[in-house]
């Protein structure tokens, strides 16, 4: 009986690694930055460069800071999803528009449509590094004290925002 | 007359003062070889499988740029590795450190080893046990010994040619 068991054992053993093993998004990489505080920057804003924001200025809100760029295709298929969340007014979008070209930017804008409430051009991607951005689009979830909740690598999908994203927002809001 | 060839002369000076462009980060060899030595153990984050030092994709060109102001500053690769490691976490690094996440990693496959030393050794045990020499009845030896000392009997004997 034990010659049937043991094999039957260790084969489900790795069976199960394997399941979970190619389960898991190898492009989702486990983001440090989660649970410590926003890197700061002070950066031109897209529409105004010569105005600037800082995360700084956001202490005390609940926000959602999405990293996107006018050439970045993902970027398109995420976009009404956020369309939505701005009409709701649930949460402020705040966007960052990452290594591209400022025409670019605003044309992409004013084709899809802005959703944010500001949005800050990182043309060379030095923010970007800071936030251990290293594709887009990418979605960080940041608290009243300007800590980094969450943070989406890729499109947010309407079951992302649903299932983790806006709880998450409803909890933090209350704190 | 003199005066004013001074002052024409001391016009001239400012062009001996060109001291040559700025040099490009990358043409300083010493620091760029630096870099690549640094950036060849760390993972590019976009395409994953390549170095840093050997990827063609943005980020990795920005990273190596950041890399390169970095060591300008005169920081030492470590604090560098920490700088990024801060950002990306542990999957830059190809040499990742042993933690409590990557103790299966460092430690599985000596796990797996000894294992298998364990499974061997007790597989060859039972083997042994099972080919193990019975010992032989006096009456046995007696009878093997005979059958082992007796000549050959040919059952097939020859006949004997005759022409």
């Amino acid at each position: 009986m034990m010659r049937f068991i043991l094999p039957f054992v260790v084969f489900m053993i790795m069976a199960a690694f394997m399941y979970v093993g190619l389960g898991l998004n190898p492009h989702e990489v486990p983001s440090p930055l989660i649970g410590k505080a926003a890197p700061a920057f002070t950066l031109p804003q897209l529409h105004e460069p010569s105005k600037q924001f800082s995360p700084q200025d956001m202490k005390g809100k609940v926000w959602l800071f999405n990293v996107w760029a006018s050439w970045c295709t993902a970027c398109e298929g995420e976009h009404p999803v956020f369309m939505q969340l701005a009409r709701q007014n649930i949460v402020p979008i705040y966007g960052m528009d990452y290594k591209d070209k400022r025409e670019d930017g605003e044309a992409w804008l004013r084709k899809h449509g802005n959703p944010y409430t500001l949005v800050v051009s990182d043309m060379e991607g030095r923010v970007g590094i800071d936030y251990g951005v290293y594709g887009v689009p990418e979605t960080y979830l940041i608290d009243k004290q300007g800590v980094i909740r969450h943070k989406q690598i890729g499109a947010v999908t309407p079951e992302v925002l649903n299932e983790k994203i806006l709880p998450l927002i409803k909890e933090l809001q209350a704190k | 007359m003199k005066k004013y060839l001074l002052v024409l002369l001391l016009c001239l000076l400012p062009a001996f003062s060109y001291a040559g462009q700025a040099k490009d980060m990358a043409a300083d060899p010493v620091l760029e070889k630096r870099m690549i030595g640094l950036a060849e153990n760390l993972r590019c984050l976009v395409c994953q499988n390549e170095s840093l030092a050997s990827s063609h994709a943005d980020l990795a060109e920005d990273l190596r740029r950041e890399v390169r102001e970095q060591m300008q500053k005169g920081l030492n690769d470590q604090e560098i590795i920490d700088y990024l490691v801060s950002r990306y976490g542990d999957f830059v690094l190809y040499d990742p450190p042993v933690k409590k996440s990557t103790l299966v990693l460092w430690y599985g496959p000596f796990v797996l080893l000894l294992l298998g030393i364990g499974v061997l050794v007790y597989q060859l045990r039972k083997r042994k046990s099972l080919i193990a020499e019975t010992e032989l009845s006096d009456e046995d030896a007696q009878r093997a010994a005979a059958l082992l000392n007796e000549p050959p009997k040919l059952q097939n004997k020859p006949k004997d040619f005759q022409a």
